[in-house]
């Protein structure tokens, strides 16, 4: 057996304490020990965002980031967006504005245009382009999700 | 109770998508996401050459690794064939034919053991010629890859009509040209997985993401030697599917293989780079069309001949002709024409199905030649078009009935929205003005069956409509739901014919043990063919309904109506009754009790190919006038696609969010095809498999998309509904080349244009290029 590591991590406002080995993913151990398969695999090469999650206020592509660089860090997955209220507003915006077909790149869409709000709360159509362009859709051909966020971004900018 | 309920129509209205918030918040559980008890990781062994005997394979080592649970390799299966012309098993006994080829495969604990033991299997191969052009395969005397395959050819098509001879005879201008367009694939956002589980019995459990599970069985069980009826198949939620899931591909045997041999569920998962390497890719092909034309601008002729790289196997891209051949005699008016093609095995990748179906190449080349022969007479692009377009009533060549006829109509909105006419001539005299950045606009147009495709004696799907004592409706339905919004369709045709709100109806479609027969989500057919499936059978539970609330209310019931979960008089939207009230009275009335379960099939009126390949195939076609706008860079030769109008004949709007977005993401396949997106191969092998390296649209990349819908209510379509989820792959590519032709004034007959392609074309123009090299 190969050695393994224990760390301590907030994960969508909750303390965890996994214990992980060396080579894991980050993207790996929140899906696989923490049950938290929101954020996808789908190149494990961070040339896609499908697995974009957001550590200590900073969206990263999990697939290439070791989990034992999350200890002591907080943790936010797609899972952790949504309140008992209901969906986060860039989650509702994506539903009614029609930006989710097979919704493989949601999670990492969502998390992305997370941060690029926390950074420009009311981002030019330039600005949501770029913002986004380390995440790929082979769907929607993007044009519903730059809407969902100019809608998202106009109502709570405002 | 209320007062009144007035009549309102869903039809036409923005509905969301009943998946889309499990997607949103990361709820929804992928078929990749899925683990069960004991479950094993697989993983297949494949060759690194494209051409070559085995001479040995030793899987020794990887048997001794801890963690390993079983090894299959060709001894271990039936050998026996799958795909189009059954040529491919899924493990590869004495030779191999192409780099993807399956060696051999692992079930272990853990994916990261199963990748370990595949690296210490060892084969030992003698490597064979290798035959990479479809022209050189054909030749005599070219090595055969097959042995029951002389002369290499895999498939090949034929259609004639009229006489092309007097045709050019009569013709002022002859185009002769000759085209290539290139390997693509799907990049499905969700990599191939696939997990198979056998019970106690030996009846087989399918979790797969296939597009097509009925006939998935008849497909898949003759290599397993497994009865059909044996078969089970579920479809969890996948990551995209484009028509790359239309067919069984050897990693799904190989599972099955391995299920069986350590009965315990194994899961296969491919990796990025193999879903690039070993997915099946777009149809590339080569044409040489000539094509006639009179001074006055009416086509006479069209003669082509097409070569088609087959790859090492045989799946459903070598059968794109069938649609090809459509395009060919039924793009415009032109009543002469030949088309030939031949599909031929080289030791490339095979082609799958793909969104477009063999008329994304056929019309690259119809559309751009329609540009030249405009030009070669003399006439502008859009007087050409139209009167070559078909009208109202017109049949084509091969028998393809066109009905409500919107090309014209198409290319007239299309010309106006964009002030075609006037940029065209502007940009066209600007050419070879001095300055970097030249403007061009380009117009393309296509056609495509709109009401599914009858490739087989049936292209029906079946419905089941159950309501509860809620006047909750069940609906159970043959089409898949593949990410596409087919569940929204439903629900909405059902919640209108049942006057119950949308969510109010569940639809389930994920099980072929339930689920009534369908042909598969292809062919841009699933709203027509299963929209129509589940109206009818909610106008059986309506009808029903208003039987019995008839009786009871002593009421005509033509007379009756259902609006807002009630039965209410028609005329005047008074409620008679509430549903939920009637259907528990219904169902709890002792002898006279009655449960409302409807059923229905639909087989459209369409007529599977005769002889010749004439029939009218397709129960709707629909058109689609396409104008980009872009700007080329002469100093990188990049070319910016700033802007998209799309004139669309849909028949009627269903869902209107859906069919936006089938028509954006449609048209970002199209773009990709156009200016970007290449699976590189080099003697067989993929020089490009990650993300980084093959070039599909990005956020940035994305034009402004301008949609305009043209509603000529179809009289078959479901509440006049056209399907046309492929025509927005189909035409922006020739619509792309047609605008940088405007920019340049240069002609690229290969796409994807490159900045590398345009750069060195415009140099070859200038006459530096000798100087350049």
């Amino acid at each position: 057996m190969s050695q393994t590591v224990d760390i301590t991590l907030n994960v969508n406002g909750e303390a965890r304490q996994v214990s992980v080995a060396p080579t894991l993913s980050a993207l790996n151990m929140v899906r696989e020990m923490l049950d938290l398969t929101g954020a996808k695999m789908a190149c494990g090469e961070g040339e896609c965002g499908a697995c974009t999650i957001i550590v200590d206020g900073q969206s990263v592509n999990s697939c290439l980031m070791f989990a034992v660089e999350l200890d002591g860090r907080n943790v936010t997955t797609i899972e952790g967006l949504q309140s008992p209220e209901g969906l986060d507003p860039i989650q509702q915006a994506f539903v009614d504005h029609g930006a989710i077909q097979c919704g493989y790149c949601t999670p990492g869409m969502i998390m992305q245009t997370k941060q690029l709000l926390a950074e420009i709360p009311n981002p030019t159509d330039d600005q949501i382009r770029r913002g986004l362009e380390g995440n790929v859709c082979r769907c929607t051909g993007y044009t519903k999700i730059f809407d969902a966020i100019h809608d998202v971004a106009s109502r709570t900018s405002s | 109770m209320v007062d009144s309920i007035q009549k309102e129509t869903l039809i036409g209205k923005a509905i969301t998508k009943p998946d889309a918030p499990d997607k949103a918040v990361g709820r929804t559980r992928y078929i990749n996401d899925m683990v069960l008890p004991r479950m094993l990781h697989a993983k297949i062994k494949r060759t690194d050459r494209p051409h070559a005997k085995i001479l040995r394979i030793d899987t020794s080592k990887a048997e001794a690794l801890a963690g390993v649970q079983a090894i299959v390799t060709a001894d271990d299966t039936p050998m026996l064939g799958i795909g189009v012309n059954k040529d491919n098993p899924p493990l590869k006994k004495d030779k191999v034919c192409s780099i993807r080829d399956e060696i051999a495969a692992v079930a272990a604990e853990s994916e990261e053991i199963a990748l370990k033991a595949v690296a210490l299997i060892e084969v030992e191969y003698e490597d064979l010629p290798g035959l990479f052009d479809p022209v050189e395969a054909l030749k005599e005397g070219a090595l055969q890859i097959h042995d029951d395959k002389p002369g290499n050819v895999g498939l090949s098509y034929e259609t004639k009509h009229g006489d092309i001879v007097a045709a050019e005879a009569e013709s002022d201008f002859v185009l002769d040209e000759h085209y290539k367009v290139h390997y693509v694939t799907h990049v499905c956002m969700g990599p191939s997985c696939v997990i198979a589980d056998f019970d106690t019995d030996g009846k087989l459990t399918m979790h797969t993401q296939t597009q097509y599970p009925y006939n998935y069985k008849m497909d898949l069980a003759p290599a397993l030697e497994v009865h059909p009826g044996d078969v089970r198949v579920m479809q969890p939620p996948v990551g995209g599917a484009f028509g790359s899931k239309l067919d069984v591909y050897p990693f799904e045997p190989i599972a099955v293989y391995l299920a069986k041999k350590t009965r315990r569920p194994v899961k296969l998962t491919f990796s990025r780079e193999e879903e690039f390497i070993a997915s099946p890719t777009r149809q590339p092909a080569q044409f040489h069309i000539r094509a006639g034309v009179k001074k006055d601008g009416t086509l006479t002729f069209r003669d082509i001949d097409a070569v088609l790289n087959n790859g090492g196997y045989t799946s459903w891209g070598a059968t794109t002709p069938y649609v090809m051949m459509r395009t060919f005699t039924g793009h415009y008016r032109v009543p002469n024409v030949e088309f030939k093609s031949v599909a031929a095995y080289t030791n490339n990748p095979y082609a799958g199905s793909f969104r477009g179906y063999g008329n994304v190449q056929a019309t690259y080349v119809t559309a751009t030649v329609m540009d030249k022969l405009a030009e070669a007479v003399g006439m502008d692009p859009i007087a050409f078009r139209l009167h070559n377009a078909q009208e109202a009533g017109e049949v084509t060549p091969q028998g393809s009935k066109l009905g409500e006829c919107a090309l014209g109509e198409c290319i007239e909105v299309a010309a106006e929205k964009t002030n075609f006419l006037a940029r065209y001539n502007e940009n066209a005299a600007e050419q070879d003005t001095p300055g970097r950045y030249k403007n061009g606009i380009g117009i393309a147009t296509s056609f495509h069956n709109a009401g599914g495709a009858k490739i087989h004696k049936s292209d029906g799907c079946g419905t089941v409509v159950m309501l509860d004592d809620y006047a909750r409706a069940t609906v159970i339905s043959g089409a898949s739901e593949i990410g596409q919004g087919i569940d929204a369709v439903l629900t909405q045709v059902v919640a209108e014919e049942l006057g119950i709100p949308v969510k109010d109806v569940t639809i389930v479609n994920n099980d072929s043990a339930i689920g009534p027969w369908d042909v598969g989500v292809h062919a841009s057919r699933t709203t027509f063919i299963a929209g129509n499936s589940a109206k009818r059978a909610a106008r059986k539970a309506r009808d029903r309904i208003l039987e019995v609330a008839s009786k009871q209310a002593n009421v005509e019931a033509d007379d009756l109506d259902l609006r807002g979960g009630h039965i209410v008089q028609a005329n005047n939207g008074v409620p008679v009754v509430k549903l939920d009230k009637m259907l528990r009275g219904l169902h709890f009335a002792g002898e006279d009790a009655e449960l409302i379960i409807t059923t229905d099939y639909y087989e459209p009126p369409s007529e599977h190919e005769g002889d010749n390949h004439v029939g009218d195939m397709s129960a709707a076609y629909a058109h689609g006038a396409y104008i980009a706008e872009v700007i080329v860079d002469t100093y990188t030769g990049n070319v910016n696609l700033h802007k998209l109008t799309a004139v669309q004949d849909v028949g009627r709007v269903v869902n209107k969010l859906g069919i936006e977005g089938q028509m954006e993401g449609g048209i970002a396949f199209g773009i990709g095809y156009g200016l970007s997106e290449e699976m590189i191969i080099e003697e067989g092998i993929v020089k490009n498999p990650s993300f980084r390296d093959y070039k599909m649209v990005t956020p940035p990349e994305m034009p402004e998309i301008e949609l305009h819908f043209i509603e000529n209510v179809d009289a078959e379509g479901p509440f006049g509904a056209k399907g046309i989820s492929e025509l927005p792959t189909i035409i922006p590519a020739p619509a792309i080349a047609n605008a940088v032709y405007n920019a340049i004034g240069i002609r690229f007959n290969n796409p994807p244009i490159t900045p590398e392609k345009v750069v060195r074309a415009l140099m070859e123009k200038a006459g530096t290029m000798v100087a350049a090299e």
